[in-house]
């Protein structure tokens, strides 16, 4: 985080509305009836434990996966119709970064502008390494992704995301598998570039600190249902067991967790 | 009921995928080096096996065919027109076919397919780059290009090889003059042509096949190993599968 001088959004930042959201996998729901509203510009972090269904609901907002039933809208455009994108800059930073293994991280990021053909070369080189500087990565431009550690690949990833001035900005998971000391970098950089941009930003993730340090609003998914809606406020001492379980865990040796694993946050 | 239906799913997704990538054909200028890199791949790497291939096809022709009409009284001369016609009209397109889809075609399914499950072809959605438009069309503008130019390659190695044949081998004794002068005293326009087009439509379908079976891969390096030999077995049998109806239709 060298710089402080915005990277600017495309003026518009659009909020997100699911309604009544299902979807199946060959007849086993992941989500079920989920309904959630995001404001323009703020921070939602959706939380929830493994395989309750955050990264399908991530993915059904980007306009990846067809609900089974129900609708997702950004702003007044449907997610799920591929003309959207024209409409909404929207960008993704995958778990795993899904950075293009074949380019350099310079090409990974210059990618998207000289695809859409934004600016000339130079252009696209001003922006690439405005990206790179707000991430402190000046250095990686000429490296292979396969030759960057796992926290630098989820930072190139984010780089790569502004590049595209985004008007609504999705993050899977994005301090997983990341030591705690990267963990808060990343999530300094989450809140930093929302408050330079303005842009909506929806965090999928089960970071609790992540969570409550720069939520606006947050969600809690379980089972495919949304258990409770509220701000980070709200979820510091939650009245709901489950929740307060999945939050806080207590370590049981006496009791272990996985003897009663299937009623666990029932 | 259910595969069958499955099968037609599959048949139906990749045509469409096709005319996706077709329609992106007027941003090939601007995705001129990635159609170059294809072409590369396609043409020049699998140039030196169609080489070799064609030419022993080509000897192994004339030296079965020249034994066999040794014995029937100036059947000899009809060698070169025998070794010319077949090259032309459907060894070299259908050897050159098999060759892409081994070298080539695998290598795109790999590709595609790794990207697929380590989401980079996700990625690519949400930038609002169609993958048609950056995956597929640079290759089948590229095949397109390079198959015609390794059938006529095929083609022209055959007939040598079985020039070569003909000359050195003792109980045949063709001269190369006269094997040519055969050759092309039968030979039409039309049959070059005719294995052109044979050559383009297998080389189509290749690409088709290959990509779409990489860009539908779902789990993990299992899958992708799995998505590789799918694409070149379904492509194998498509080839003559097709040989059969294009044949027909040309004839």
């Amino acid at each position: 985080m060298a710089d402080s001088s915005a990277t600017p959004a495309s003026g518009k930042t659009f909020g997100v509305t699911i309604e009544k959201l299902s979807k199946s996998f060959d007849g086993v729901p992941v989500l079920k009836n989920v309904s959630l509203e995001v404001k323009p510009g703020e921070i939602f972090v959706i939380m929830g434990p493994s395989g309750s269904g955050k990264s399908v609901l991530l993915k059904h907002i980007a306009g990846l996966e067809q609900p089974t039933s129900g609708r997702v809208f950004i702003g007044e455009f449907d997610a799920s119709d591929p003309a959207t994108r024209d409409k909404v800059h929207l960008a993704l930073v995958f778990q795993a970064g899904a950075l293009f293994n074949s380019m350099t991280v310079y090409d990974n990021l210059a990618l998207y502008p000289r695809e859409h053909r934004l600016c000339s070369e130079a252009g696209i080189r001003e922006r690439v390494m405005h990206a790179l500087q707000i991430l402190s990565l000046e250095k990686s431009a000429g490296q292979y992704p396969g030759e960057l550690s796992g926290g630098m690949k989820k930072r190139v990833a984010i780089a790569r995301a502004l590049v595209m001035e985004p008007q609504l900005l999705l993050y899977d998971e994005p301090t997983s598998e990341l030591d705690p000391v990267m963990s808060a970098t990343i999530t300094e950089i989450i809140a930093t570039l929302r408050e330079q941009t303005a842009v909506t930003t929806i965090v999928v993730s089960h970071d609790r600190d992540l969570a409550i340090a720069i939520a606006d609003h947050m969600a809690i998914l379980m089972d495919g249902r949304i258990r409770a809606v509220g701000t980070a406020a709200d979820f510091k001492s939650p009245a709901d067991p489950a929740i307060a379980n999945f939050l806080s865990p207590t370590i049981d040796l006496k009791n272990p967790r996985f003897k009663q694993l299937e009623n666990d946050y029932e | 009921m259910k595969q069958l239906y499955g099968i037609l799913e599959n048949i139906g997704s990749t045509l469409v995928m096709g005319a996706r990538a077709i329609r992106y054909i007027n941003t090939l200028p601007r995705q001129f080096p990635r159609f170059v890199e294809q072409c590369y791949l396609i043409g020049y790497t699998t140039m030196p096996i169609v080489t070799i291939l064609c030419f022993f096809i080509g000897s192994v022709l004339a030296l079965e065919t020249g034994y066999s009409m040794s014995e029937t009284f100036g059947a000899k001369q009809f060698i070169g027109t025998l070794v010319g016609l077949t090259m032309v009209r459907e060894l070299a397109p259908v050897m050159v076919a098999i060759l892409v889809t081994g070298r080539v075609g695998s290598a795109i399914t790999a590709e595609l397919a790794s990207m697929k499950v380590y989401q980079e072809v996700d990625a690519l959605v949400t930038m609002n780059i169609p993958p048609e438009r950056m995956l597929v069309m640079p290759r089948m503008a590229a095949v397109a290009v390079m198959m015609p130019v390794l059938t006529i390659i095929g083609d022209l190695c055959g007939w040598y090889g079985g020039a070569l044949v003909c000359k050195y081998t003792a109980a045949i004794s063709v001269e190369p003059e006269a094997y040519f002068a055969a050759l092309k005293r039968y030979m039409q326009m039309s049959d070059v042509w005719h294995g052109l087009a044979k050559a383009e439509v297998f080389g189509s379908a290749v690409v088709l096949v290959c990509c779409s079976i990489g860009l539908n891969t779902r789990g993990g390096p299992r899958e992708i190993g799995s998505a590789v030999t799918k694409a070149v077995v379904v492509s194998l049998i498509l080839i003559l599968v097709l040989d059969y109806f294009v044949t027909k239709i040309l004839i």
